[in-house]
């Protein structure tokens, strides 16, 4: 029995057994492990649901659109608009990216909804390689772009000398601290929120396996659960628009500097 | 905590960067460029319509302005045509009064002439029919008479 079990009140469920990632098909490559796991499974059925709904439903390319080819338009003009407001022009070309972004981890997140999947974004691993991607690419394009000037990003303007040397150092810690919190956020919120809900589950069969008055007493946390999956939808739509909305912010740091 | 299990790290890895990257290829080489074309496409429509729209106002605020000439000009012809006619029976009616009052007034005259000469020729009877009976009373009375001297008094007792 595990610590988990434990604390689910000793009912053997384990509320992080969700997270596990098993493979399917064990495939490796001179020691490397590449297997097609769960985990993988539920990426390839995100890129699907988006190709389905980007490519597929935009297949009729009608002039007056259908209810697929709304959503698909609605996504496109939601990120368009927000790599306009947030980047500028500068920042077209780099819209392909955060529109892939944005929709991967929104579908990942809102697959890891239905029951007996996987949430993929609820990995550190997962979202630390997208921010450390993000956090590198970003680097890489002011660099590029304004070589050694990038360096005055860690300056803010109109800055006492004497407060300098102080506030580079916070500057540079809050710069290397991004793909740290970029990547925390998502996995946390993701992660508390599917641990929340499996804990209240546990709940309820608690409370029908002891019988008698307690069976009555199972429509408290059922009614938990269903109000929390509400709010977990909003989350799971929060947190992709706030990972795709602080890679602009970022890429507008990059670009413009500030 | 699954999370942490360093083994299962790298097929993470591999099959994010492995669908990651495909699906961007996707987005960026098919998906993105249509669904643009078809937004594109409809704001293009959409502009064009509108254009036309404007266009088709425009001609019939034309029309409009046109008939509203035209009408103008046909209220201030009919008007004119109302005013000549109307001159024109007046100065007919006029003329056709004066003629008659003409005509009335020559009658007037005319018989009032007459009258006139009746009455003159009525007081000459008078004169006559007095100087007549004078002469003729005096004739009577006195056995002898004056017919100048009858005409003298009668004409004095006339005038």
């Amino acid at each position: 029995m595990s610590a988990a079990d434990q604390e689910s009140g000793g009912l053997g469920i384990d509320p992080m057994h969700q997270f596990e990632v098993t493979p399917i098909i064990p495939i490796h490559f001179g020691g490397i492990d590449a297997s097609f796991t769960n985990a993988s499974m539920w990426m390839v059925f995100a890129a699907i649901g988006i190709i389905s709904l980007t490519v597929f439903a935009m297949s009729g390319r009608a002039m007056v659109p259908g209810r697929w080819q709304s959503i698909a338009e609605l996504s496109y003009e939601f990120v368009a608009n927000m790599v306009r407001d947030n980047v500028g022009k500068a920042g077209q070309s780099y819209f392909p990216f955060i529109f892939t972004l944005f929709m991967f981890v929104l579908f990942s997140n809102m697959l890891g909804m239905l029951p007996y999947s996987f949430t993929t974004t609820s990995h550190i691993i997962v979202t630390f390689a997208l921010a450390l991607f993000i956090f590198i690419g970003v680097t890489l394009i002011g660099v590029v772009k304004h070589g050694f000037h990038f360096l005055s990003l860690f300056v803010p303007k109109g800055l006492p000398a004497v407060l300098l040397p102080l506030i580079v150092v916070i500057e540079v810690i809050s710069y290397l601290s991004r793909p740290i919190s970029l990547s925390v956020r998502l996995f946390a919120n993701m992660m508390a929120g599917h641990t929340m809900l499996k804990v209240f589950a546990g709940f309820v069969i608690g409370f029908l396996g002891a019988g008698g008055l307690f069976t009555g007493l199972a429509i408290a946390p059922i009614a938990f659960m269903v109000a929390f999956t509400g709010l977990e939808i909003l989350v799971a739509f929060l947190q992709a628009y706030v990972f795709a909305i602080l890679t602009c912010i970022y890429l507008n740091d990059a670009l413009h500097l500030h | 905590m699954p999370q942490l299990d360093f083994a299962t790290f790298a097929p993470q890895l591999i099959w994010l960067t492995l669908v990651f990257g495909v699906l961007y290829l996707v987005m960026a080489r098919v998906a993105l460029p249509r669904i643009a074309t078809v937004i594109e496409e409809r704001r293009d429509r959409v502009a064009d319509d509108l254009d036309t729209a404007a266009q088709l106002k425009s001609d019939t605020d034309d029309a409009i302005a046109s008939y509203e000439t035209a009408l103008a000009e046909a209220r201030t012809k009919a008007h004119s045509i109302a005013q000549e006619t109307r001159d024109r029976l007046t100065a007919e009616t006029d003329a056709h009064r004066a003629d008659l009052e003409g005509q009335l007034a020559a009658r007037i005259a005319d018989a009032e002439k007459r009258i006139d000469a009746t009455k003159t020729q009525a007081l000459t009877n008078v004169r006559d029919v007095a100087v007549d009976v004078a002469d003729a009373i005096t004739q009577q009375l006195l056995g002898d008479s004056d017919r100048a001297a009858a005409e003298r008094a009668v004409d004095g007792e006339l005038t």
